[in-house]
């Protein structure tokens, strides 16, 4: 975690207070990914622990219930963590290497965070496809999808695009837009059995 | 050395008579810059052809290249050695982005483009792009091709990324390799005038297959005069854009020789357009027919035998 001033090392006292603060922590930033505002928090006090469960929940959700998921085509849970986790990595050495001045874990807490919104979208893909299938059904989730793309997209950027020169800023966002295009293509894609 | 005439400067009329005396002193000859680096494209006034020059690029390239020789000072295991492969601004990426999709003959895109300053982001990215572009693409083209078909279930096929992420990027690293490797070896046996770095290679390869963005974008229309035309066109642009760029780098060799390698450079492009062609793009058109029509022989043929 980012801020240590108490540390844990004393085996005899296991308080809960850690824990609520940290989750506290974690909530703070999914607020302000929701409602993106031009504030240092997300960078100053960065943390991976909202990315994971994000990233897990995200992964979790796009199983199928079939036993032969194999043949189904979908990514597995391992290939969701791989592209998820390796994209981020790719963008945020991407972003130093343009001469960005971030740091490596704000780049990569930033974009986890900023995946909160397709992890809604994909929420409400599920509940959508437990209604009749048929063209209205896919109109929906791709607006859907494609709202919390844009989302997601301008969360990130609102916190990237100023640790950039402004002669390569669009080579330093584009990465961020194809990351989350594939993830919003994977979402969009999901059927059930 | 250098003969008695050439330095006759009229300031200097000491120099004539030193040299005289000791015509084993060396001199500096500040007036040709043409001589120096080992990326140095040739004093244009050794050769007498003028579009030398064009392909070549204009007399500013020799600084640059200079120059470039100073820049990647940093030893390779830090970062900022790697930095430098990406030294460039938004312009000048689309700037060659637009060079690679109009190739204007007699115009190198690497003299005219990279200009020594070759980076890793343009071809890194574009590879990125192209490998979901046909994945998606594909994807989409075969769930559009086999909409009506009862015993069709959709699947997203999410295998077919990797494996188009290992033949774009094996293609853009591989084959410029191969190629360095190859003109590094006729470079020791024929004296070239133009010789590329590794980097340019790969640059040029990875700029090179910018085109097939839009091209597999437009495969999903499940019509087959159009994909080969859309082939053709793709073909044509990355195809010209690699044989007006390695050309001159072979132009100096062997007649066979030279021709063998740009054949085999458009040719292995071709390979590698049609190859995902036909492994990610189903053929439109030839599922649908064999179900329409066997049903009905089908049935007259079991209405006859009863």
């Amino acid at each position: 975690m980012a801020e240590a001033e108490e540390s844990p090392g004393d085996p005899g006292t296991a308080s809960p207070r850690p824990l609520m603060r940290d989750l506290k922590a974690v909530g703070k930033k999914f607020m302000h990914v929701l409602y993106p505002r031009k504030s240092n928090t997300l960078l100053r006090d960065w943390d991976l622990w909202g990315p994971l469960i994000l990233c897990v929940t995200l992964a979790l959700m796009l199983q199928r219930d079939s036993a032969d998921s194999e043949k189904d085509g979908g990514p597995q849970f391992a290939e969701v963590f791989v592209i998820v986790w390796f994209g981020a990595v790719t963008i945020t050495l991407n972003s130093k290497l343009l001469g960005g001045n971030i740091s490596f874990f704000q780049s990569l807490c930033v974009l986890g965070y900023c995946i909160l919104p397709l992890t809604v979208a994909m929420l409400i893909c599920r509940l959508v496809l437990l209604a009749d299938p048929g063209p209205v059904n896919f109109m929906v989730r791709l607006f859907v999808v494609i709202v919390m793309f844009a989302w997601s997209i301008v969360a990130s950027t609102a916190f990237l695009a100023d640790s950039q020169p402004p002669n390569r800023r669009a080579l330093a966002v584009y990465p961020v837009f194809l990351f989350y295009f594939v993830i919003s293509w994977m979402i969009l894609t999901f059927t059930p059995q | 050395m250098a003969a008695v005439d050439d330095l006759q400067f009229e300031e200097f009329g000491n120099a004539a008579t030193s040299l005289t005396a000791n015509p084993d002193a060396t001199t500096v000859n500040i007036e040709d810059p043409g001589e120096t680096p080992k990326h140095q494209p040739g004093s244009p006034r050794g050769s007498g052809r003028e579009e030398d020059d064009e392909l070549l690029g204009n007399d500013d390239s020799d600084k640059t290249e200079l120059l470039a020789g100073q820049k990647k000072s940093s030893p390779f295991w830090t970062f900022e050695y790697y930095q430098t492969f990406f030294d460039v601004d938004t312009y000048q990426v689309f700037d060659r982005i637009k060079g690679s999709l109009l190739p204007i003959p007699g115009k190198n895109f690497v003299r005219l483009y990279i200009r020594s300053n070759p980076d890793l982001y343009g071809p890194f990215w574009i590879c990125a792009t192209l490998v979901f572009a046909i994945a998606i693409s594909g994807n989409l083209s075969n769930f559009l091709i086999h909409l009506g078909e009862k015993t069709y279930h959709y699947v997203p096929e999410f295998r077919k990324v990797s494996i188009a992420a290992t033949i774009i990027y094996a293609y853009a690293w591989l084959v410029p390799l191969a190629l360095w490797g190859f003109l590094m070896w006729r470079n020791s046996k024929v004296m070239n005038i133009v010789s590329y770095s590794f980097l340019e290679i790969v640059c040029v390869y990875g700029y090179s297959l910018f085109i097939y963005i839009p091209t597999a974008i437009l495969w999903i229309i499940p019509q087959k005069a159009v994909r080969w035309i859309l082939v053709m066109i793709a073909l044509g642009i990355s195809g010209s854009l690699l044989t007006m760029t390695f050309w001159p780098a072979v132009r100096e060799d062997n007649r066979r020789v030279a021709l063998a390698t740009i054949v085999t450079i458009v040719l292995l492009h071709m390979l590698l357009s049609v190859g995902c062609l036909a492994y990610f793009f189903d053929a439109p058109e030839m599922d649908h027919l064999p179900t329409t029509t066997a049903t009905p022989n089908q049935t007259v043929a079991a209405a006859k035998s009863s």
